[in-house]
């Protein structure tokens, strides 16, 4: 039985549509990354799936009881809030200081425990907050883009650290990132994404699909950051994929 | 038999001591101290200073309500709060323009409530003790009240701590972890209320904002923990009661603006600390 599934599901933002007939489900200990260019909908789809969005249409089943290790993309906390990393450890399900002190060394924020999170630097708070979701013992990790405050070499500990996650718990890992090649490598499955599933598969099968180099732009520019959606890429057969051509909708041509 | 002497002598010393109006009047303080200070460092973690003041105000309609339907006054002024409070949290939930929806709902309240009760003339000659308390004429049924108001709202917060803060820390981590952040506004909303109908006796309508904000504020400074600021909240906020009071007998001053001028005091102090 998959962890978390959505059945096709579609996000309404006012009128505007910004997701379009998603179907995806995760199975224990996969690791599935979503891929996308921004404002694809990424994160409202991480966030649909944690029912922090409602659907406007279709279904989300997760497995009753599953317990998921959320890592948001950022995390305000009002500076009015004096909290410690220790404290936000025990949020909302108290830990020991053993496990504390063990995850923060684990995602190499040993000793740090004492440290104010409001003065922590964007790659620190990523680290607490893996820290505090692995705290949790997840069947399922949730990461939205968790390496984008972080440098190269700490962005390749990172993925080995999710892989050892993954080998020593089991848990599955579905996470966003606009990072190409580091992600290929760290992935069972891709998902690309622009306001609905452009293409899916194993890392090698998607790099190769003409939906993902148009989405990127490879082949034509050479740019990874450059978006060029042309509306003419093909999709399989058998996935119905309907364009709606209304100002509303969330192509942008680049 | 000597013990039981003692204990006599010791409850009698107590109800005694109750007879004096400033012991009831410290205590009156200190309870409401209690329920204040960890409420008032939620409405300053979640910036709801603005919706404190909007539910403070609706209890002068209260106080009218109550006078129209011979209620008592403390179930009239915790009725329209708490009205007051849904509403606004249900404006909130539907994404209005806060800011000015909760400065036309918080001034129209209390003028609201100035017109219906200057209706009753009983009330209009004392009129000031609901805008600005009358801590010095607590009665010793009042005393009970604010008590079991404080210990109430303490209860209730200390029962959803954990969830609370999670869901003010990051409502989205609060999802995922299967708690529901409306339901956790839904508890600080139903304090608020509790706390309104407590404190306008002691601080009056106009600065029970002030009570919750000013307190929590001076504590910021002082702690590390969203516990530890609670508890220096509640002991700022005592302090402040029991300051005011004073200042109140020294100089003959109204006592809820007296006590709020010593709770500013005190976060003057703190904000000194934090300088250094």
């Amino acid at each position: 039985m998959s962890l978390i599934a959505a059945d096709h599901i579609c996000i309404r933002f006012g009128a505007e549509e910004v997701l379009h007939d998603i179907s995806l489900k995760v199975d224990p200990g996969e690791i599935v990354t979503i891929l996308g260019p921004n404002g694809s909908g990424k994160s409202t789809l991480l966030r649909a799936l944690l029912g922090i969005v409602p659907a406007a249409e279709g279904r989300i089943t997760r497995q009753p009881g599953l317990k998921i290790g959320y890592v948001p993309q950022k995390l305000m906390i009002d500076r009015t809030m004096p909290i410690t990393v220790r404290r936000f450890l025990s949020l909302p399900a108290r830990v020991t200081d053993a496990a504390a002190d063990e995850a923060l060394s684990r995602t190499g924020m040993a000793g740090q425990g004492a440290e104010q999170m409001t003065t922590l630097s964007g790659g620190q708070l990523q680290r607490v907050l893996l820290a505090r979701a692995l705290l949790g013992q997840p069947q399922i990790l949730m990461l939205d883009e968790p390496t984008s405050g972080l440098d190269q070499p700490g962005e390749a500990a990172f993925y080995r650290l999710i892989e050892e996650v993954r080998r020593e718990t089991g848990a599955a890992v579905l996470m966003i990132s606009h990072d190409l090649h580091v992600v290929m490598a760290a992935s069972d499955r891709v998902i690309c994404l622009n306001g609905h599933i452009c293409c899916e598969g194993t890392p090698r099968v998607v790099s190769t699909a003409p939906e993902y180099r148009a989405l990127f732009g490879l082949g034509t520019q050479g740019a990874l950051a450059l978006y060029r959606h042309e509306h003419d890429h093909a999709h399989e057969d058998g996935h119905p994929h309907h364009h709606h051509h209304d100002p509303h909708h969330g192509h942008d041509h680049a | 038999m000597a013990t039981r002497t003692i204990t006599i002598t010791i409850l009698t010393t107590a109800t005694t001591m109750l007879d004096d109006f400033l012991v009831r009047a410290g205590l009156a303080a200190i309870g409401l101290s209690l329920a204040t200070g960890p409420l008032g460092s939620f409405v300053v973690w979640r910036r709801m200073a603005y919706f404190g003041d909007a539910t403070a105000h609706a209890a002068v309609l209260g106080v009218a309500l109550a006078l129209a339907t011979d209620l008592p006054i403390g179930l009239g002024t915790l009725t329209v709060a708490l009205a007051m409070a849904v509403t606004v949290a249900g404006l909130s939930a539907r994404g209005w323009a806060m800011d000015t929806t909760l400065g036309v709902l918080a001034h129209s309240a209390l003028a609201f409530g100035l017109v219906a009760v200057s209706f009753f003339p009983s009330v209009r000659t004392d009129l000031s003790s609901y805008l600005f308390g009358d801590i010095l004429a607590v009665s010793r049924g009042d005393l009970a009240l604010i008590w079991l108001g404080a210990l109430a709202v303490l209860a209730l917060l200390a029962w959803r701590w954990q969830a609370l803060l999670t869901a003010t820390v990051s409502e989205d981590l609060a999802h995922a972890a299967g708690i529901r952040p409306d339901r956790e506004r839904l508890v600080l909303v139903i304090a608020l209320a509790l706390v309104v109908a407590v404190a306008l006796k002691i601080v009056g309508a106009l600065l029970i904002a002030a009570m919750l904000i000013i307190p929590a504020a001076a504590a910021r400074s002082l702690s590390r923990t969203p516990e530890a600021m609670a508890a220096i909240a509640i002991a700022i906020g005592g302090l402040s009661g029991l300051g005011g009071l004073g200042l109140s007998l020294w100089q003959d001053t109204p006592t809820g603006p007296s006590i709020i001028v010593v709770a500013a005091g005190l976060f003057a102090l703190s904000s000194l600390r934090r300088q250094v």
